[in-house]
């Protein structure tokens, strides 16, 4: 589509979109669960600190725990009820870890609680940066790394252009899509307070040209700003990852170990702006977000707004599970990880839920020696050679990957495995040398 | 039963290629060829590539069984090696030196390396070559294509008994032929009698040749057909050809009344099946992006220069060897730089 007018770069797989079952739905609330898990730690960084007490009466969008540092955000009562215990919970990862267990009144009328209004055109940059930490908003593209961290520079780094990211390259995922369509205004309004807060000159929206409604509405959205431009891109695996839109948009290449900073730059995902547009002013914390609820496994799919905490197993019945369920992932189905418990909460970080049939998973597909066909090489938006790392990972020369072959440098998208034809686990070996790596260097 | 939820590690899709379609469409591509080679040399061609194929599975089959492996013959790759060792001999090739060739190619050529994905060389070349030396005379017997009783009658040599003198070429090809033919091919005819040929015939594969290296026209849209599916790596034979047109354009232009046209260069002999079929077998050839590009002009030069300054009249085959010998090397000095690589570069 329109491949003339659109940017792209060079590597990368074209991974069928599965995207028509929901982009064109809009985002529905899904009702309270009876009991909601809030983890302390929906984030990267320290986990949150509790500031409740078993027992207690809760307001929705009162605050329940406190930053454990400032790389840390608070969390907020995704519902008015009462805390019913603070204890363990098992988590997407696969381990427990603490969190708070809200039980919402049936009755209440969950009216939510703001704080005092604020005026961003009056704020400074190290306000802005403490409100939006108050506002316990992570990237919620998946990463769940506190924004208000990415917005103070390291000292002597300079930013002239935000980059938003509305590529969502992910197949099945209609998140960014649906918000971009349905709150453009909220997407630009997040995107000036990062300006601000950043010291940045301009911004540019990064869409993928599958998703023309989005690039239409914010554009209509963006008329009236001349340091917001909105620039269609071409729909391809990874786009979306940073590192790849930074070099498609303003042709800089992040060095390797480095940050979006060294180059001047810093990239949000545009369902965080829209949540920070449109809850700084009003001075109001995080208690919802949109995940699309998908995949061949669900009766009634759909760009959902989840309360945080909603349990997993509750919010698929109540869209409803096909019969022959064999998988259920958290994200979508080229960086998810499929979760072992349905009793996991939906996070901060969760952009979607895919549900795959047997069908899909069938998987005990037949790995053949590597023919080096180089399908990878074309494949690696990184420019690394997956073919020789995963020679080398059979033979357990860990670090000769990282030394030679600049392993760290992968980010996992998993274009590797997707086009190997001999279906060699490449990004799977990949995250396997990466770990026996930190373990060998914590040891020494 | 309860129900069960799998646990996988991302990415959970995966495309439709496996090794397995790619190697079954290469096949495909090559039946063509085979029919067509069975029609031009007739009964004999199609005895020669039976039992190649023969040979070469049942080498599989039996190492196999002999190391305690899992059977790899329905990963399709060794029915390729049959079939292009069947391809790149003469038609009137005789059956018990065809088989040990077949043997040839699976078990020093692929399976002693580990099988498939570890062989070093083309496992039908190495046969081809192995060949090449051991029956110097037979691998010379061409015979006409189109000859008048090829379909009902088989070669002499074919049914050649192991370690008696064959039956006498000529009379046969005294008796079927259709107009004036040496027993040369045109690559021979141009090197030692300076005979040039006429473009046509080489386009379309009628002429002296191995069974299925004569009809390029074919071969090239049996190729073009993997290329566009997705199953092969078009640069490796752009590369190769490429390379072959300008190096045997300069020495045209250098003399043209001694040098070949250079498109005769590209039809002759056993180039459009070497860039085709030979040359881009992916486990022998180099996977980084300039690897190839170097890797298939390298094949394309080194063929030129044989045929044109070397004592054989036919290059393509060492060339290819020499390049398969070198792409680790070749793969080891091209690693592409990755995203983001600070200044020092490591080889």
């Amino acid at each position: 589509m329109n491949w003339l007018s659109s940017r792209s770069f060079s590597q990368g797989v074209h991974v069928p979109e599965f995207k028509d079952a929901t982009c064109r739905l809009p985002i529905r609330r899904l009702p309270f669960a009876p009991v909601l898990i809030v983890p302390l730690s929906q984030h990267t960084g320290a986990p949150a600190v509790s500031i409740v007490r078993e027992g207690q009466e809760v307001v929705r969008g009162e605050p329940i725990a406190k930053a454990g540092g400032f790389v840390s955000v608070p969390m907020h009562a995704p519902a008015t009820g009462r805390v019913e215990r603070i204890a363990l919970a098992p988590t997407a990862r696969g381990d427990l870890s603490p969190a708070i267990f809200i039980k919402p009144y049936p009755g209440a009328s969950q009216e939510i609680l703001y704080g005092a209004p604020q005026d961003i055109e009056h704020m400074t940059p190290e306000q802005i940066i403490a409100a939006v930490q108050e506002t316990g908003v992570v990237g919620l593209g998946g990463a769940a790394f506190p924004t208000h961290v990415k917005m103070k520079l390291p000292e002597g780094k300079r930013v002239d252009t935000v980059i938003v990211n509305g590529c969502e390259c992910e197949p099945y995922l209609t998140t960014d899509h649906r918000v971009m369509v349905e709150q453009p205004a909220e997407v630009l309004a997040g995107a000036r307070i990062a300006m601000k807060a950043i010291g940045a000159s301009r911004a540019i929206v990064g869409v993928e040209d599958n998703k023309p409604d989005a690039i239409d509405a914010l554009r209509k959205a963006a008329a009236p700003y001349t340091n917001l431009t909105i620039q269609s891109i071409a729909a391809k695996y990874p786009q979306g990852a940073e590192k790849i839109l930074i070099q498609v948009l303003l042709g800089r290449e992040v060095p390797s170990g480095g940050l979006p900073s060294d180059v001047g730059t810093a990239v949000f995902n545009v369902a965080t702006l829209a949540q920070i547009g449109d809850l700084l002013p009003r001075h109001q914390g995080l208690i919802e977000r949109v995940v699309t609820i998908t995949g061949p496994g669900v009766a009634k799919p759909g760009n959902y707004l989840a309360a945080l905490g909603t349990p997993l197993r509750w919010a698929l019945e109540k869209v409803g599970c096909n019969a022959g369920v064999a998988s259920v992932i958290l994200g979508g189905p080229m960086m998810g990880a499929a979760v072992g418990s349905l009793d996991v909460p939906l996070t901060k970080g969760v952009t979607g839920v895919l549900v795959l049939t047997s069908r899909e998973v069938n998987g005990s597909r037949k790995i053949y020696p590597c023919i080096k066909c180089a399908a990878c090489v074309e494949a690696c938006p990184m420019h690394l050679n997956p073919s020789r790392l995963g020679l080398l990972a059979r033979k357990e020369r860990y670090e000769e990957m990282e030394n030679v072959f600049h392993l760290n440098d992968c980010f996992e998208c998993g274009s590797c495995s997707y086009v190997c034809p001999a279906n060699i686990p490449l990004v799977q070996y990949f995250r396997l040398a990466k770990q026996m790596n930190r373990k060998r260097k914590a040891i020494a | 039963m309860k129900p069960v939820i799998e646990l996988r590690t991302s990415p959970h899709l995966h495309a439709p290629r496996s090794v397995e379609t790619i190697m079954r469409n290469v096949v495909y591509a090559l039946l063509p060829i085979c029919a067509y080679a069975v029609w031009l040399f007739g009964a004999s061609a199609l005895a020669l590539l039976v039992t190649t194929t023969a040979a070469c599975v049942a080498t599989e089959i039996f190492i196999c069984k002999m190391s305690g492996r899992e059977s790899s013959v329905g990963d399709f790759s060794v029915i390729i090696t049959g079939l292009l060792l069947g391809l790149i001999l003469p038609p009137g090739f005789p059956l018990w030196m065809a088989a040990v060739g077949g043997f040839i190619a699976v078990a020093p050529g692929k399976m002693l390396f580990g099988g498939l994905g570890f062989n070093v060389f083309n496992p039908a070349l190495v046969a081809r070559a192995f060949l090449q030396a051991a029956f110097p005379v037979a691998i010379m017997g061409y015979t006409p294509a189109l000859a008048v009783h090829r379909l009902s009658e088989f070669i002499p040599t074919t049914f050649a008994i192991p370690l008696i003198k064959a039956a006498p070429l000529a009379g046969w090809i005294e008796k079927t032929r259709v107009d004036a033919f040496s027993g040369a091919t045109p690559l021979m005819l141009e090197k030692f009698d300076h005979v040039h040929s006429e473009l046509w015939p080489l386009l379309i594969g009628q002429r002296a040749g191995s069974s299925g290296e004569t009809p390029a026209l074919l071969i090239f849209l049996c190729g073009a057909y993997l290329i566009l599916r997705r199953f092969m790596d078009w640069r490796i034979p752009a590369a190769m050809l490429t390379s072959a047109l300008v190096s045997s354009a300069a020495f045209y232009f250098s003399d043209p009344s001694r040098y070949p046209n250079p498109f005769f260069m590209l039809l002759s002999g056993g180039m459009m099946l070497g860039a085709m079929f030979m040359a881009t077998d992916p486990v022998a050839s180099p996977v980084t992006p300039l690897g190839i590009w170097i890797y298939g002009s390298l094949i394309g030069l080194i063929t030129v220069l044989i045929r044109l300054k070397g004592g054989l009249a036919e290059g393509v085959m060492y060339a290819i060897l020499l390049a398969n010998a070198m792409s680790p090397l070749i793969d080891n000095v091209t690693q592409p730089r990755s995203y983001g690589a600070r200044g020092k570069e490591v080889a």
